[in-house]
């Protein structure tokens, strides 16, 4: 369904992805992993054409949209819905005109279908009654759920997520993997997570790529990738620094 | 210092490419005539009535000042009674649109960049993109509308409050003949002065726009990237003002006269 093919991307001389390749197939959820400031959320914005890259193509069901200009990609775009690491409400509209955004300049749909299906997107997030709240009224959980809530409601195809859990308690964040699952089960879609919770990366991974290095540096199942042997694997997924390296 | 020199002319010509980009998205967008009613109504609001006080103000002590120098200048000669046919060409033609344009860059222009950066900063540009909009639909084109629209309409108010704030402080003042002196407004005051001041307006309310959306959207990271946007919006909207508008006077100046 999205196959990227030596993606390169460099900002000024720093170079962030050097030659990317993987295929996400239908259906499946696919989470990244890699250090912070690794160039994971690049590659994420690239998927979607949010990010141009330096070389290299991005096709999804087949059709490159790298050369496409803004226009051509809203097309594409309409399959898409994407969780923002920080939700990127809207923050002068209430939570049901976030949600309801991607309907409010379609005229063929009326004010009323809107608010229902605002209200069947908000229960499946389970946050119902939200509707007359400000973003700024919402905690940080609640606000990802509303996010997560607008990129669903016009039943895309895939469905990205930039850190989904970061700067979440662990239950709350448990309860966004919950819903990761649910939203995946329940409307059949493509899902790719870029996050660096190990928890989550093995509740909501079918199959796991590690960037490194500006490249995919391991690819597997959380098995394999949990169980590897491979020293920078095995750190990464235990979390523990390398005393060689300076971090502050 | 020639390198800096280089970079500097660099920066601004590819600045003013982008401006010319956005400004052919803006074109292209509204020829679709898809245009967000709502909004373009609240940007007109935000623009027209929230700048009310402010273009008022300027408007009308410009008037009375610029009346009280010509007067103190003509009142050498005898020649009170053509202060206000001054008053009134000058601010037709030069300060009318020109003050109200810099007015609105200040307070309009300073908040659509600060808006449009801080939403690109929190990535909510992005989010928007994501939700199959273009953003040039979305935020630039009903700000544009908003300031053509607006802008002659702030502009004739603060000419004509100017015009007359200088006649009550010419006839209640300083003692000019009120009749002689209406007489003489009307009789220099061409409709020609009128129409520049107006296509200046537009001309100015279409800078505004554009400058402030351009550096809102491509502000830099963080509050310093929105303050600077913030900052450099105003700055470079009021330089173009100033720069276009002694264009303008010429190039509609000897159109007129073809005319």
């Amino acid at each position: 369904m999205i196959l990227v093919e030596n993606l390169k991307k460099s900002f000024g001389s720093h170079q962030v992805l050097d030659d990317v390749n993987f295929e996400i197939q239908a259906g499946e959820s696919v989470v990244i992993i890699g250090r912070s400031g690794g160039g994971k959320s690049v590659l994420l914005k690239h998927l979607i054409g949010l990010l141009k890259p330096d070389s290299g193509s991005v096709k999804v069901s087949g059709e490159n949209i790298v050369p496409m200009n803004e226009r051509e990609l809203l097309r594409i775009r309409h399959r898409f819905g994407m969780l923002f690491q920080g939700a990127a409400l809207f923050d002068s509209m209430t939570v049901a005109e976030n949600v309801g955004f991607a309907f409010r300049r379609d005229p063929s749909i009326s004010e009323k279908e809107i608010a229902q299906r605002v209200a069947e997107v908000l229960d499946m997030v389970d946050l119902p009654g939200v509707e007359n709240k400000k973003p700024s009224e919402l905690s940080g959980g609640m606000r990802k759920r509303v996010g997560l809530a607008r990129a669903i409601i016009y039943r895309p195809e895939i469905v990205l997520y930039d850190e989904p859990t970061t700067g979440l308690d662990p239950i709350v964040s448990d309860s966004i993997d919950q819903l990761i699952l649910r939203v995946r089960d329940r409307l059949n879609v493509t899902t790719v997570v870029v996050t660096h919770d190990m928890r989550s990366t093995r509740r909501v991974g079918q199959r796991i790529l590690m960037l490194h290095d500006q490249k995919i540096y391991a690819t597997g199942t959380p098995e394999e990738i949990f169980n590897s042997r491979d020293p920078i694997v095995k750190r990464f997924v235990e979390g523990v620094s390398d005393p060689k390296e300076l971090y502050f | 210092m020639y390198f800096r020199g280089k970079a500097f002319i660099s920066d601004a010509l590819e600045g003013l490419g982008r401006i010319a980009l956005l400004a052919r998205d803006t074109f292209a967008s509204l020829m679709t005539l898809k245009v967000a009613w709502k909004d373009l109504v609240y940007q007109i609001y935000f623009v027209g009535i929230k700048s009310q006080s402010v273009v008022l103000i300027t408007g009308a002590f410009t008037g009375m000042v610029l009346g009280a120098q010509t007067y103190f200048q003509f009142h050498k000669v005898k020649m009170d009674t053509a202060t206000l046919a001054v008053v009134s060409v000058s601010m037709c033609s030069e300060l009318g649109p020109v003050l109200t344009g810099l007015m609105v860059a200040g307070r309009v222009g300073a908040a659509i960049a600060a808006e449009l950066g801080t939403m690109r900063v929190t990535e909510q540009i992005d989010a928007l993109r994501t939700l199959a909009t273009h953003p040039v639909d979305y935020l630039v084109v009903p700000r544009l509308l908003a300031l053509h629209i607006a802008l002659p309409i702030l502009t004739a108010e603060s000419i004509a409050i100017g015009i007359y704030a200088s006649h009550l402080v010419g006839t209640h003042l300083l003692g000019i003949d009120p009749v002689y002196s209406w007489h003489n407004m009307v009789a220099y005051t061409d409709g020609s002065d009128v129409v520049v001041g107006m296509v200046k307006a537009l001309a100015f309310g279409g800078i505004v726009g554009l400058v402030g959306c351009y550096k809102g959207m491509n502000c830099g990271e963080g509050a310093e990237g929105v303050g600077r946007a913030t900052t450099e919006a105003v700055v470079y909207s009021s330089i173009s003002i100033l720069i276009l508008n002694f264009f303008l006077t010429l190039s509609l100046g000897q159109l007129l006269e073809m005319l």
